[in-house]
């Protein structure tokens, strides 16, 4: 079976728990405004031209994004960093785009991972359906869960898509007593508003158990890949959050009893 | 920081590096005279040292509690004319040049001129060196195939070991008295020899007393002027120090840290041994002292701490001795490798780290000085705590300390024959270096230059920089068939460079046995007492020489650039390439772009690329493991560049990974600048993948951002990276926490940076004092920021 991934990173340490893999696989529903790999949206290849500074010139090059692995030489990737998961307590990180986007893919991972005993994180949108992530769910250590907008009219404007499925799958997985914990991008004008943050923690504090909170303050890492890449971007006017602004969101949570960390 | 602390510690930063003719000129006074004629050679080395102690002037600087200055001021760096005559050019280059400059001033060019080079000429031990070596061996050094270490310098590269934190010199004297009264002259043919040789230990061991006791009046005559009662005191308690030891045994911290001071001057006054000289296990050595102290309410930690950072202030006076030529272009850089070891085991096995450890690196982290090195020696028995807590000083960006595996030290050493205790009470040396301290003469020879020798095999034999054959004809490589030829011409060509340099070795350390025997330095040395015999005759217990290797990553990336683009996918043919190569790429950037981004490269945990490096390293490995030197020991490996990476590079052309002629290659094990693509686990798995207990030591370079270390979970990263190198038998890393875009500001704006210290190789520098290549070459290193 092959998919298509756009990138492996090691030596993550903001994906889960300890030095960990992350497998980015291509392709995702959603068109988050933010996002910071726009390029990772179409679940095709994409090639396009890149001027290579060789020396003092520019040389024309061919550059891909995306490329087909077998699951086989995923896991060969992800096996050379053992030592660093048994001497960190980490693992693998399957990422995105929205990882669920290449399921059948996706499950063969995890399966393989857990049969050799390697920590598994999904970083997910969960816009998913619920069989997929139940199934998932049994091979999966961790979820790392975006909530990005607990209002869905403003989370269709923000993201294309309506919150309500994430919402159910995220009590499903709760419901499973799976480990959880909830990514929240934090977007100046589009969704730190207050009563926003105070009705995404009632929301939260109604589940099993409050799941640890990790902010992620939005910055402008990505941009210039929208023009690159021929897609809109609208976050021309956004500010990256203050330290003030991300340290009184934190407060917010800490107050309701979440334990919260930020940039994952 | 008190006061007094930063007053010194003040001075010592804006000491201006300076050379005196002092010790020059007093030893040219000695060998003028009689006596000096009528004495066998040890006995003459000793009594010039004495003379030097002697008659030198005494420096003490207003504040110091700890004494005792190699020159007559602090920064004031002798010269070692019996071993290296400098001529009034040399000087004058020293004076003029812009980086690692020293002042000299008229009056000493004067006493060159008038005293030291008639007397010198034709005399000095590096004439001797290079009057005796075989033409291939100079070709082969001309062409930057290998540097000389001892060309300048004199064998030293030791560390004490805890005898001496035990020892005063009187007692010492009465072990010599010991052996020779043992000595059998019916039956023992070297008893003459040996005894010559106790007679030169025992007049040096009078010589350094005396030095102390030198110290001592001056001390006592500035009390008598002190108008300040509290300082007048300090000085009465100082004399009386100085009147102990080193001839007695240290009781107190203060004490053992005066005696280990006047032992460092003694050994950079006999001779400018490289390294300098080193007090090793610091925090194992210095432990009674500070526990009794505490307890006996004679110190506190807050006076400890004042003592360490004046002792630090020490080192920091005293930069390495003037380099010049090929010598300073291996080694650029003031700094002289005294790489204190702190952590480890016990020599019982257990964890060694104290509370002395924490406090030590307290002081380090406040001092910030580029002198003396240090490093932590972590074991699996010691805490992360210790880790974590030596990793807050690296994510301050001064490039210390550098981190050891002293699991896989201790296996180093057993694998080249020491004890389990030797072992255990050993560490790591000058860059990375393995000795077995107090135990062991463990010289470096020099720096060897796998890429050039790869690029003369290329060529058939002859080196393509200057036209002149200078190896051995092994074929020319359009005509092999399959890379294994490529590969063995290459194992010919090294076999043969690899035979000249030890060969060299061989006369060197001869030269330097019957010229230039060190009696002091002897008498620190287990078991030179005992074998009547000289540091560098082979007196010590274990004896090695060691050939450092450069451009592991450099390499590794030619000959996998080759094995993929010509053998294996066959893009091209190696006459196209060797065009390319030949016209450094002009006109070939297609073909560049390939080679730099579009071939496996050394450092990506790779297996295609990192088994050339595994090949490389078998290579060098047999031709030089194992091999006997003068001394009744061995020539080992290790893996290790100062600053010859960017001097080797500057002889070799472009090569087939796409770097430019001329172009620094890269340091120690690591990859080449840049070409690491997939972060630090996949530099890690990459290195490890050479066997490190084979050899003397590596040296594995870590670019880090400043990002990666911002929170506690970073922290715990770089602790969990450090025991994964470590379990998989990595020997040494180093880290670099710093952005490539501050080094470009500080490159374009010097006056603002001028307290940024960096990892060079193996130690660290003011970034302002790097010559510019390195400089470049180091931001390059740093660049690449998603990792």
């Amino acid at each position: 079976m092959k998919g298509i991934i756009f990138d492996i990173k090691h030596y993550a340490i903001h994906d889960g728990p300890g030095i960990r893999t992350t497998v980015f696989l291509k392709g995702c529903p959603l068109g988050c405004w933010w996002c910071h790999n726009p390029e990772s949206w179409a679940k095709e290849i994409i090639t396009y031209q890149k001027q290579e500074k060789i020396g003092d010139k520019f040389v024309e090059i061919e550059e891909s994004v995306g490329e087909y692995y077998s699951v086989d030489r995923v896991m060969k990737e992800i096996e050379k960093d053992r030592v660093f998961y048994e001497e960190s307590g980490g693992g693998v990180t399957f990422s995105g785009g929205e990882p669920f986007h290449q399921f059948d893919f996706l499950m063969e991972l995890l399966r393989t991972c857990k049969e050799k005993d390697i920590h598994t994180c999904v970083d997910t949108t969960a816009y998913v359906d619920k069989d997929k992530i139940q199934k998932a769910a049994a091979y999966t250590d961790l979820f790392l869960y975006d909530l990005k907008h607990i209002d869905d009219e403003q989370h269709k404007r923000y993201t294309g898509v309506s919150n309500k499925l994430i919402l159910e799958n995220l009590i499903l997985l709760d419901h499973l007593k799976k480990e959880i914990q909830i990514r929240y991008p934090l977007i100046p004008g589009m969704n730190d508003d207050e009563t926003d943050i105070l009705k995404m923690m009632a929301f939260l504090q109604k589940l099993r158990k409050l799941h640890p909170v990790s902010i992620l303050p939005y910055h402008k890492i990505g941009k210039h890949k929208y023009s690159q890449f021929g897609i809109e971007y609208k976050m021309n006017d956004i500010e990256e959050p203050s330290k003030e602004q991300i340290e009184k969101v934190k407060k917010l949570f800490e107050t309701a009893g979440f334990e919260t960390t930020v940039g994952g | 920081m008190n006061q007094r602390i930063k007053k010194l510690r003040e001075e010592s930063q804006n000491a201006v590096p300076r050379i005196s003719a002092e010790r020059a000129l007093l030893i040219t006074e000695f060998y003028k005279s009689n006596l000096a004629e009528q004495v066998s050679v040890p006995v003459k080395r000793a009594l010039a040292f004495n003379h030097i102690l002697e008659y030198k002037k005494i420096c003490i600087n207003d504040g110091e509690l700890i004494v005792g200055e190699r020159g007559p001021a602090s920064k004031t760096v002798p010269t070692y004319p019996e071993i290296n005559l400098h001529s009034i050019e040399d000087l004058e280059i020293l004076n003029s040049r812009p980086k690692v400059w020293f002042k000299v001033d008229e009056e000493t060019k004067k006493a060159y001129k008038e005293v030291v080079i008639p007397f010198w000429t034709g005399k000095s031990n590096r004439e001797k060196i290079f009057s005796n070596l075989d033409q291939n061996w100079l070709d082969a050094y001309q062409a930057g195939v290998f540097t000389e270490f001892q060309e300048q310098r004199a064998p030293g590269h030791t560390v004490l070991g805890k005898k001496m934190f035990q020892k005063g010199f009187l007692e010492l004297k009465e072990e010599i008295a010991e052996e020779i009264a043992k000595l059998d002259f019916f039956n023992d043919s070297t008893a003459y020899d040996r005894r010559e040789q106790l007679n030169a230990m025992d007049i040096a061991a009078d010589a350094i007393i005396l030095f102390a006791n030198r110290n001592a009046e001056a001390l006592k005559e500035l009390a008598t002027a002190e108008t300040d009662e509290d300082r007048k005191i300090e000085l009465i308690e100082m004399a009386s120090i100085c009147r102990k030891v080193p001839a007695q045994a240290p009781e107190t911290f203060h004490e053992a840290l005066q005696h280990y001071w006047f032992i460092h001057v003694g050994v950079i006054t006999e001779v400018n041994p490289w390294d300098s000289f080193n007090p090793g296990r610091l925090d194992q050595h210095l432990f009674p002292f500070y526990e009794q102290g505490l307890a006996d309410g004679t110190l506190t930690e807050e006076s400890a701490k004042e003592l360490l950072s004046l002792f630090w202030i020490k080192f920091n006076n005293h930069p390495a001795p003037p380099k010049i030529g090929v010598t300073a272009k291996e080694s650029s850089t003031y700094t002289d490798f005294a790489l204190i070891n702190l952590g480890g085991v016990k020599e019982d096995g257990s964890d060694a780290v104290n509370d002395l450890t924490y406090v030590i690196l307290d002081v380090i982290q406040e001092m910030r000085l580029l002198q003396p090195s240090f490093m932590i020696q972590v074991s699996k028995k010691n805490p992360d705590r210790f880790i974590k807590r030596t990793a807050k000083i690296l994510k301050t960006g001064f490039g210390q300390p550098s981190v050891f595996n002293t699991d896989a030290i201790i296996q180093e050493l057993l694998n080249q024959g020491k004890s389990l205790v030797d072992a255990r009470n050993g560490g790591a040396s000058g860059c990375v270096e393995t000795g077995a301290f107090g135990t062991e003469s463990y010289i470096l020879t020099g720096y060897f230059n796998l890429t050039k020798i790869f690029e003369i095999m290329l060529h058939n034999g002859f080196d393509p920089m200057t036209g002149k054959k200078i190896g051995i004809q092994t074929g020319k490589p359009s005509e092999f068939e399959s890379f294994n030829e490529l590969v063995d011409a290459f194992k010919k060509q090294l076999n043969y460079f690899a035979d000249i340099k030890i060969k060299g070795n061989n006369i060197i350390d001869k030269i330097f046995a019957e010229n230039i025997p060190v009696p002091f330095l002897s008498l620190l040395i287990d078991d030179c007492i005992q074998n009547g015999k000289d540091y560098n005759a082979g007196g010590a217990r274990y004896n090695t020489s060691y050939i450092q290797g450069v451009g592991l990553g450099s390499l590794t990336d030619i000959m996998t650039s080759i094995k993929y683009n010509v053998f294996d996918e066959k893009k091209l043919s190696m006459n196209e390439l060797l065009a390319a190569i030949a016209e450094n790429f002009e006109g070939h950037d297609k073909l560049r772009n390939d080679l730099l981004n579009n071939t496996p490269k050394y450092g990506n945990d790779d297996d295609y690329a990192d088994s050339q490096a595994v090949t490389i390293f078998e290579i060098f490995y047999d031709a030089v493991n194992g091999r006997p030197n003068t001394k009744g020991g061995h020539f080992r490996i290790n893996m290790l560049p100062t600053t010859s990476h960017v001097y080797f590079g500057g002889v070799t052309g472009a090569t087939a990974d796409g770097r430019l002629a001329k172009q620094p290659l890269s340091e120690g094990i690591s990859p080449f600048q840049g070409a690491d693509r997939k972060g630090p686990s996949a530099v890690i798995k990459s290195a490890s993948k050479i066997d490190h207990l084979r050899t003397g030591g590596t040296l594995l370079n870590q670019k880090f951002t400043p990002s990666l270390l911002e929170t506690e979970k970073g922290l715990d990263a770089m602790v969990q990276l450090i025991r994964a190198y470590f379990r998989l038998d990595g020997h040494h890393i180093q880290f670099n926490v710093v952005t490539a875009e501050t080094l470009k500001k500080a490159q374009k704006h010097p006056e603002n940076y001028k307290d940024l210290i960096v990892r060079v190789a193996g130690y660290s520098d003011y970034f302002n004092d790097l010559g510019d290549e390195l400089q470049d070459e180091i931001i390059r290193r740093t660049e690449n920021d998603g990792f």
